[in-house]
């Protein structure tokens, strides 16, 4: 059910990846995509993927659990690839019935956009999966801390990601106990309209939002209590360090870039 | 005559194929008359509450099967639907389900899935009210307004209002404290008696259990380690011991009484007996 | 003796929700908590135990009189975070006080808001997790431990902050025998062991029977007050407002109804099964 959601997950580990400074982790992704969106054919893609792969083995994180995590997008990534056979015009139509037609150019358009869009996720995963949310929000906070000047609350933002990856788990169980609960007391969910569907839910969303409203309420209580007074003061149990291996993953990141420009600028 | 719920060789795994693939119950069989109380016992991931999801098809099994008074719960989509009315299932902190405007339109929310009459279902909340003792006065407020103990309270009353023949309930007096736990289970016994009910309950607390069921459901690793009268059961203090239960506290000072050379019955389990035991021995030692 | 916690003359009233008169909790209540104690406080469910907790480190602040904390009054906003620090608290759900996806990242939630420096951050974290029993979870997700264990972490985090008191309401109502009895484990270590003052609020006779002082409150007043033998004799007292005695205490007391004459504070498995040997051999002997 909503459990197997693995979404935001961190798994821990001591692999070369998991030990990079959260903030050179957060660039690198960005650069990633940057560069996935810059890559044309084969040889771009083909360059992606083995960096992406390279990325996956040293973290040690398998495929499958990758694609696993992947579940809850299938409909997106499946929507994406369809509507991209459908509206891309070519020269060599396959299949032309009534309004509906189907170019080569479309299949293979398809076929690199869901890749596009694997490989992307697969990045974000890689990223999540190997940095805890903490780790994370901080490299963020850090990334993010000149803003600090245009007063942009910097702090409050990242902690609030903080919290909230913290509760995600935490609210799906509970989500799933609400649920059976409500079934035992014969709630359908499954049979009528959209609208009475939609009205099922009510008995769901309701207990919901006031048992998260409480733990809010309790979880403020118990930082005040444990001496939380805004960033102001505050200091940090690891200090983040930049060391040599991130400065050569900068550079792997830098000449990943520079080789799909290349590879771009030859319609690779 | 026919047990009001059987249970044959029930199996049910999580996450089947996946790493965090594992049994959450592993063949079990047992069966339970109508009218009967009987309490389950086990620690956390024993298997009880996957087991008590099984009862009324919230939860299907990997293999085995359940039967209500006779009949296999899944064997179709309207005998799966009347099993959910006929078995009660009230859930760990059933207060955290309240969601209507009022405790009564939330009372009546059970009932109303039934499709029943309004005649109908207004009696039914009256009646289910009444036997957790909540007043009239509170039936217009909103849930959310009552003490934890009312909440409690109006959660089981939403159960009992779809009148079911086997009532199961986890852990319905868990965070309560002395007072508010005998009330509860007042209110179980109470309803019990008017509909010949069945009664199932999952407790951590010996003390309650052993004063409240008359056969006791030991689960462990997913499987029944002991199913008979809280007596017999008791009586395999370290048994259970192992398994990372205790024995009620009156039952240890009697077993402790026997270790110290004092000739007595060991099988007490409530203070009452506990009282006769110790009186009848004190009686038979004056007339020796 | 030295004072840790102190209410003097105390009343609190929460407002009321639609502007009828508030709800006083107490009036007029005292309570000394002397240093190095462990005290229980029991008391039913609307009692006022958890609302008194909530005035011992300045969560909320009394209508009336006045607590003192190691000499520091609540009152006083400048020593706010001293208060805090000095007195540590765990509350009964241990998923809503854990703040951090990784164990010793929540630990060090506390020192971290506290400005320490980072050495000794990692120093205190450690420290603190190896007094729970929990150091080999440090890298773990809280929400895929046990109750206790969570609850475990939730006492590292607060006395990663070096607190002199802890107050602990309710820490076990939500867990099953086996987390209880860690959980209980780890607070009379503190006690024993490190000379921590623990305050435990609870409804659980055979829990405050671990500490050295119970209080027994009932509607915003102390009804009994004195170490778990004293307290617990007075059944017909406790049984009036609400609460319950151990079922050890329960059956001596039934046996002297009876017409037996057994001492009620023989509160454990042992002390009682040794009273009732006692009385038994004496009838046998007597005939």
């Amino acid at each position: 059910m909503l459990k197997d959601i693995t979404l935001g997950q961190y798994f821990p580990g001591k692999t070369i990846i998991h030990r990079l400074d959260p903030r050179t982790k957060i660039i690198m992704v960005v650069v990633y995509i940057v560069a996935l969106f810059l890559a044309v054919k084969y040889a771009s893609y083909g360059l992606m993927l083995a960096f992406l792969v390279s990325v996956m083995i040293l973290s040690r994180i398998s495929p499958k659990r990758l694609l696993s995590g992947m579940k809850p997008l299938i409909i997106i990534i499946l929507l994406t690839g369809i509507l991209n056979i459908f509206y891309t015009g070519g020269e060599h139509l396959l299949v032309h019935w009534r309004f509906i037609r189907i170019y080569r150019e479309g299949l293979i358009n398809a076929g690199y956009m869901i890749l596009r869009i694997i490989m992307l996720i697969s990045g974000t995963f890689l990223l999540t999966y190997t940095t805890s949310p903490i780790e994370l929000t901080d490299g963020l906070e850090r990334l993010l801390s000149p803003l600090k000047k245009l007063h942009v609350p910097v702090h409050e933002l990242s902690m609030m990601m903080c919290i909230a990856l913290r509760f995600i788990p935490t609210l799906i169980e509970e989500t799933d106990k609400i649920i059976a609960a409500q079934k035992a007391r014969g709630a359908d969910f499954e049979t009528g309209n959209i609208f009475r569907r939609a009205k099922a839910l009510v008995p769901i969303l309701v207990p919901m939002f006031i048992s998260a409203f409480r733990r809010a309420d309790e979880l403020a209580v118990a930082m005040e209590c444990r001496c939380y007074h805004g960033g102001e003061g505050r200091t940090r149990m690891k200090i983040m360090k930049m060391k040599l291996r991130d400065y050569v993953t900068f550079l792997i990141g830098a000449l990943l870039l520079a080789g799909v420009i290349v590879l771009r600028h030859f319609g690779l | 005559m026919t047990p009001i719920i059987e249970v044959v060789d029930l199996k049910h795994v999580y996450s089947p194929g996946t790493p965090f693939e594992h049994k959450g119950l592993d063949g079990v069989s047992f069966r339970v008359e109508r009218g009967q109380t009987v309490g389950i016992i086990g620690h956390t991931g024993s298997g009880k509450s996957t087991l008590i999801q099984h009862l009324n098809g919230l939860l299907k099994p990997t293999s085995g099967k359940v039967y209500l008074d006779g009949t296999y719960i899944l064997k179709d989509k309207q005998t799966t639907r009347n099993a959910r009315f006929r078995v009660g299932l009230v859930l760990q902190y059933p207060e955290y389900q309240l969601f209507e405007e009022t405790v009564r339109a939330d009372i009546s929310f059970g009932p109303k899935n039934m499709g029943l009459s309004d005649a109908e279902v207004k009696k039914r909340v009256e009646a289910a009210a009444a036997c957790v003792g909540l007043t009239e006065a509170l039936m217009e407020k909103s849930p959310f307004d009552l003490s934890g103990g009312q909440k409690r309270r109006v959660a089981i009353a939403g159960v009992l209002a779809m009148e079911p023949e086997v009532l199961i309930l986890d852990e319905p007096t868990a965070g309560l404290d002395p007072k508010g736990r005998a009330d509860i289970l007042e209110n179980l016994k109470v309803y019990q008696r008017q509909k010949n009910a069945t009664l199932m309950i999952v407790s951590h607390s010996m003390e309650e259990i052993a004063s409240f069921a008359d056969q006791l459901l030991v689960l462990q690793k997913g499987r029944v380690a002991m199913y008979d009268t809280p007596a017999e059961v008791f009586k395999k203090a370290a048994a259970l011991q192992e398994m990372g239960l205790a024995v009620p506290q009156i039952t240890q000072v009697f077993l402790r009484l026997k270790e110290l050379g004092v000739d007595i019955d060991t099988d007490v389990y409530t203070t009452g007996y506990g009282l006769k035991t110790i009186l009848a021995k004190k009686e038979g030692a004056g007339h020796a | 003796m030295e004072h840790s916690l102190q209410a003097e003359n105390l009343s609190f009233a929460y407002p009321a929700t639609d502007g009828g008169t508030p709800i006083p909790v107490f009036e007029g209540l005292d309570l000394t908590i002397e240093k190095g104690s462990f005290v229980a406080i029991l008391g039913h469910n609307g009692s006022g135990k958890s609302t008194l907790a909530k005035h011992f480190n300045a969560i909320l602040l009394p209508v009336c009189g006045r607590v003192c904390v190691f000499g520091m009054d609540t009152k006083d906003e400048e020593l706010l975070l001293e208060i805090r620090r000095n007195v540590g608290m765990v509350f009964q759900n241990p998923d809503n006080q854990i703040v951090a996806n990784v164990v010793e990242e929540d630990v060090a939630f506390a020192p971290e808001n506290l400005g320490v420096e980072p050495k000794q951050i990692r120093r205190r974290v450690d420290e603190a997790l190896k007094q729970v029993g929990m150091y080999e979870y440090r890298t773990h997700a809280p929400h895929l431990l046990s109750g206790g264990q969570k609850q475990r972490i939730a006492i590292a985090g607060v006395i990663a902050m070096r607190p002199e008191c802890i107050v602990l309401d309710e820490p076990t109502a939500m867990l099953d025998p086996k987390g209880r009895e860690e959980v209980l484990q780890t607070i009379l270590q503190l006690n024993r062991d490190h000379g921590m003052t623990v305050v435990l609020i609870t409804h659980h006779m055979e829990e405050a029977a671990l500490a050295d002082r119970v209080v027994a409150m009932a509607n915003g007043k102390i009804v009994c007050d004195g170490t778990p033998k004293q307290v617990f004799s007075q059944v017909e007292k406790l049984e009036a407002v609400g609460l319950t005695v151990p079922a050890t205490t329960r059956l001596l007391y039934e046996l002297n109804k009876a017409g037996m004459n057994l001492p009620l504070d023989a509160l454990s498995v042992e002390e009682c099964a040794q009273a009732l040997k006692e009385a038994l051999n004496q009838s046998s002997a007597a005939e």
